[in-house]
């Protein structure tokens, strides 16, 4: 069986054809660099995203955060409840691990701002 | 009265990016004006990833981007003043500017790069019949709010315009809680990128409704909801009309770069991009004034933004060294067919520098050509499997190809139609 | 107990109010809405009216003729813009020039001076963006201001010269009682020996609540453009078309604060508060503006906008004491902004026949507006940024309004409380983005002034 795809890693949104036997990929077309044809073969065995949102801190301010790599889809909405639940004091650096392990995904979520200095 | 050889309008990405090649081309006395309280401008809300492929090689948030950029700024030592806003250029290059620190001043700059980005088209200018309830957000409005200030605007929403700040929105909304019931298109095709139809709409089951538009606000005091008709031939099509509660409507259609400083300096203003008219240096008409960033023209991808500004920062850098030659004769870069506008309009056929020609095309084309012609000879030719309007495209045309241009050129698109 | 109440702060409700402020009399305006300028007074054309138009004889004529004359006075007493920018009648076919002559001859009538009649040359060297026209009537007493300074600027002064304004009191029943009535609204009952009827579109529900002989007021229809600045010079003056069997007319104006006004249409309809816009009731507008210009840039367009006119049912306005004690101020349309401060003025003569009217030694007639920075010289403006700082932060990038401007909008007598508050006050908000960008610095500049969350914030 074959799924056709579009490709997210960047603009040009490359269309990409997925080629599965018995689960296994066994062939990738339509990719112009690597890591299209990585997120061809993650998208139908194994499919993530990163997550960003943003952190109220105690001070009042909104601080950006992001997964430092991308998760499993299905712990995105996981992954935000635990956020939501982050109490944080300014200031706040540019990378600063804001919760280890998110949703039991061992990806920690990281500070994409520093703010408060 | 203050002197710099350049000050640089905006300390966004364009800004920023621009005055760094400036500094790094050898100019020292520099000044960076921002409006905002903090450097990065738009991006510092931009808070998904995608950001920075091109340019660090790794796929940033717009916060982090802004923030490598700025400490690279600090860095370099340029001085920047934030909460500066700038109220008038004149064609001599005197700028007037007011912050809370100075007051109001006139400063001196030997070179002027203009990087005030853009702001989105408000729902006024839609012609949408109806009520003018509280709840109607343009989505970069709603995108502040909801980022930055940490307010959520609404809990229902409907989204009109498939622009990509209006998809990311559709996600970043439903993440927080609320209900996108649906994302509106007036065109055939998506304004937006096709990667974020994918990551903002399929993945979060958003449906996206191209050729249909709100034809009707309900609610007077706070948004009701809208009605949706389906759209034909630039008109909604009678009884499809279809009504969707909301307390919230984002507007994601269509962003306009922000030139009301050029034209009080008498820049000429480009009627297909609503940007300067530029040339390969991206100078202006008058003389010592660039232009880069989405002042100039929209961009979908900050990445072009960095290296289009960092191009207007050689070029002014050059114009205040007197390094530039004349250039020889200029000729015409002309929009032919399929090809909605250009950047830069005309060149300088002894420049000795690569030109970066970036256009949008007017509708899909599949298995396509992009042809540049200079009189009846091609002179470069592209060939693109899909060729989309919300993409821009970009093509380095080598600097001797241009040398051999003795005439206007023009670009079109040779492909079918989808 | 009041000596007087009078319902509705529109411009008609404010005018009577600050007319009335000058008398040693306690005065109270009831206010449905959440601030002044809130029904009719915020959604029309802004014109002063030079006074040729009204049927000689009738309070139409002599309230607008005696508003006219006062209005470039009361703006520099009251600190609001007035544009004295003339209007001119336009007239297309030779066959009805004749009504344009007797439209001059009416005005000549009214006691309207600075009239004059041209020729189609004239018109076309005056007005180059016009069309071809027969002829046309110039009024060179005609003139623009913004409809919410005029009313701002009146409630303020009232307010400053004691008068009390409340808002968010619909008034639902008003009962005879000795000595006078007794009103009672959503939050409770007011006591008053005199009760003006400033109500607008609900003045037939106000009027009829007391008075045994009903009147009824008729919500029309008005469907306007407002377009960017850039356009604003097309026209230097109010173009007006002579009324035909089609309609009154649409006009092209530019307004007090350089933008282009087209509208408004026309359309009686039932319910009072259907401001909503139509397609097809602003396609007629384009329709028929076309007329005295072809080439209005409709690409320019920052918004489009309905106001309701409350239209009564005499053909006149209905002013005077409908039952003891109780004054009617109703059916104020066209001409009725530029009739309010004789409108004001009217009512307290016929008020001083009831009660005793006498002067305060110490009534303010100035008021002071919200400092324009835009407007001031280098050396004011630097000044008023070393004395507050926060005027040295632009907020509203399209119009230049800067924080301090927003502040003094907030914290003035009877100060804004809301967005569109903060917008009528200052025109944060107003320009080509239209509040895309300073919708969250005001949002916030409003909460820390109130103390409440931002999600509080309304629009109005």
């Amino acid at each position: 069986m074959t799924r056709n795809l579009i490709c997210i890693c960047c603009p040009r949104g490359c269309q990409l054809e997925v080629t599965l036997q018995d689960g296994q990929v066994t062939d990738v077309k339509g990719f112009s660099c690597k890591r299209g044809k990585d997120y061809a073969v993650s998208e139908v065995t194994a499919p993530v995203r990163m997550v960003t949102t943003t952190v109220r801190t105690e001070e009042g301010v909104s601080v950006p955060v992001k997964t430092a790599q991308p998760i499993p889809k299905d712990k995105i909405f996981a992954c935000m409840e635990e956020i939501k639940a982050v109490r944080l004091h300014l200031p706040v650096q540019m990378g600063d691990v804001i919760l280890e392990n998110a949703a039991g995904t061992g990806i920690p979520v990281i500070a994409a701002r520093s703010l408060g200095e | 009265m203050r002197e710099f050889d350049l000050a640089v309008i905006g300390g966004g990405p364009a800004g920023m990016a621009a005055a760094l090649a400036a500094k790094e081309s050898g100019l020292e006395r520099i000044v960076i004006f921002e409006r905002d309280s903090v450097m990065g401008g738009i991006l510092n809300q931009c808070i998904h990833n995608g950001f920075g492929l091109h340019t660090f090689q790794e796929e940033l948030t717009g916060p982090e981007y802004a923030e490598r950029y700025f400490r690279k700024v600090q860095e370099a030592g340029i001085p920047y003043e934030t909460g500066t806003m700038v109220l008038d250029i004149t064609p001599d290059r005197q700028i007037t500017v007011i912050s809370r620190e100075r007051g109001v001043e006139t400063v001196q700059a030997a070179s002027v790069i203009l990087a005030m980005g853009c702001r989105e088209r408000p729902r006024g200018t839609l012609g949408i019949a109806g009520f003018r309830p509280q709840g109607i957000y343009t989505a970069g409005t709603a995108q502040r709010l909801l980022n930055i200030d940490g307010v959520l605007p609404g809990k229902e929403a409907v989204i009109l315009g498939s622009g990509d700040i209006g998809l990311i929105m559709a996600r970043r909304m439903t993440l927080e809680g609320a209900h996108v019931s649906a994302v509106f298109e007036l065109m055939p095709y998506c304004n937006g990128l096709n990667r974020n139809v994918v990551q903002c709409l399929e993945d979060y089951n958003i449906p996206l409704h191209l050729s249909h538009t709100v034809v009707e606000i309900h609610g007077k005091d706070k948004l009701e909801g809208v009605t949706v008709a389906a759209v034909e031939n630039g008109k909604p099509v009678p009884g499809s009309e279809e009504y969707f509660p909301c307390d919230i409507l984002l507007l994601s259609c269509g962003l306009i770069p922000e030139n009301e400083l050029s034209r009080g300096c008498g820049i000429g203003i480009n009627p297909l991009t609503n940007g300067p008219v530029v040339d390969d240096r991206l100078e202006t008409n008058i003389e010592g004034v660039f232009a880069c960033g989405n002042v100039l023209h929209i961009h979908d991808l900050v990445d072009y933004v960095s290296a289009e500004a960092a191009q207007a920062g050689r070029s002014a850098a050059a114009f205040v060294q007197g390094q530039r030659g004349d250039g020889g004769e200029t000729h015409q870069i002309i929009p032919g067919d399929g090809v909605r506008y250009t950047v830069p309009c005309s060149f300088h056929r002894n420049s000795r520098e690569d030109t970066h020609l970036r256009f949008r095309v007017r509708s899909i084309y599949r298995d396509a050509t992009i042809l540049i012609s200079c009189g009846d000879q091609v002179i470069a030719k592209r060939k693109a499997p899909v060729l989309l309007p919300s993409e821009m495209q970009d093509i380095t045309l080598k600097y001797p190809l241009l040398e051999q241009a003795d005439a206007d050129i023009i670009v079109r698109i040779e492909g079918v139609t989808a | 107990m009041y000596d007087i109440i009078v319902i509705g702060a529109g411009v008609t409700g404010c005018a009577i109010a600050r007319a009335l402020s000058r008398y040693q009399v306690r005065v109270c305006v009831l206010e449905r809405a959440s601030d002044v300028c809130e029904g009719s007074s915020k959604a029309n054309s802004g014109i002063v009216h030079a006074g040729f138009d009204a049927k000689p004889g009738s309070l139409k004529a002599k309230l607008n003729v005696a508003g006219a004359r006062k209005m470039p006075a009361l703006s520099r007493e009251l600190d609001f813009a007035f544009v004295n920018n003339e209007a001119l009648v336009l007239c297309f076919e030779e066959s009805q020039l004749d009504d344009l002559k007797a439209l001059y001859e009416r005005g000549i009538e009214n006691g309207v001076e600075g009239l004059e009649l041209l020729d189609a040359d004239a018109v076309q060297r005056i007005e180059p963006a016009l069309n071809h026209v027969a002829g046309a009537l110039l009024a060179k007493t005609s003139g623009i201001v913004c409809p919410f300074e005029l009313t701002l600027a009146m409630a303020e002064n009232a307010y400053e010269n004691g008068a009390e304004f409340r808002f968010g009191e619909a008034v639902q029943q008003i009962s005879p009682i000795s000595g006078g009535y007794a009103v009672t609204t959503g939050n409770g009952t007011y006591e008053a020996r005199i009760v003006v009827n400033a109500a607008g579109l609900y003045a037939d529900r106000i009027h009829n609540m007391v008075c045994p002989d009903p009147i009824t007021i008729t919500p029309r229809r008005g469907e306007y453009f407002l377009l960017d600045k850039d356009c604003g010079n097309l026209v230097q003056r109010t173009i007006f078309q002579l009324p035909t069997k089609m309609g009154k007319g649409i006009l092209v104006s530019p307004t007090a604060h350089g933008n282009l006004l087209i509208g408004p249409s026309a359309e009686n309809i039932e319910d009072k508060e259907n401001t909503a816009t139509t397609s097809a009731g602003l396609a007629s507008v384009r329709e028929r503006a076309a007329l005295s210009a072809s080439d209005i840039p409709y690409n320019k367009v920052i918004t489009s906008f309905t106001g309701l006119r409350a239209v009564g049912d005499t053909g006149d306005f209905i002013i005077g004491e409908a039952a003891e004690g109780f004054f009617d101020a109703a059916g104020i349309e066209s001409p009725g902004l530029t009739s309010a401060p004789a409108i004001g003025e009217y009512l307290c003569e016929l008020i001083g026949k009831r009660i005793d009217l006498t002067k305060k030694p110490d009534f303010k007639a100035t008021r002071k507006g919200v400092t324009h920075f835009a407007q001031l010289s280098r050396e004011a403006q630097n000044a008023l940024i070393r004395e507050n700082p926060a005027y040295g932060s632009i907020v509203c990038r399209c119009e230049q309004i800067t924080a301090g401007e927003i502040l003094d909008a907030i914290h003035r007598p009877l100060g804004a409380t809301t967005l569109d508050g903060v917008k009528r006050r200052t025109r944060a908000g107003m320009g080509r983005c239209q509040a895309g960008f300073c919708t969250p610095r005001v949002m916030e500049l409003l909460a820390e002034a109130q103390g409440i969350p931002l999600t509080d914030v309304r629009k109005r």
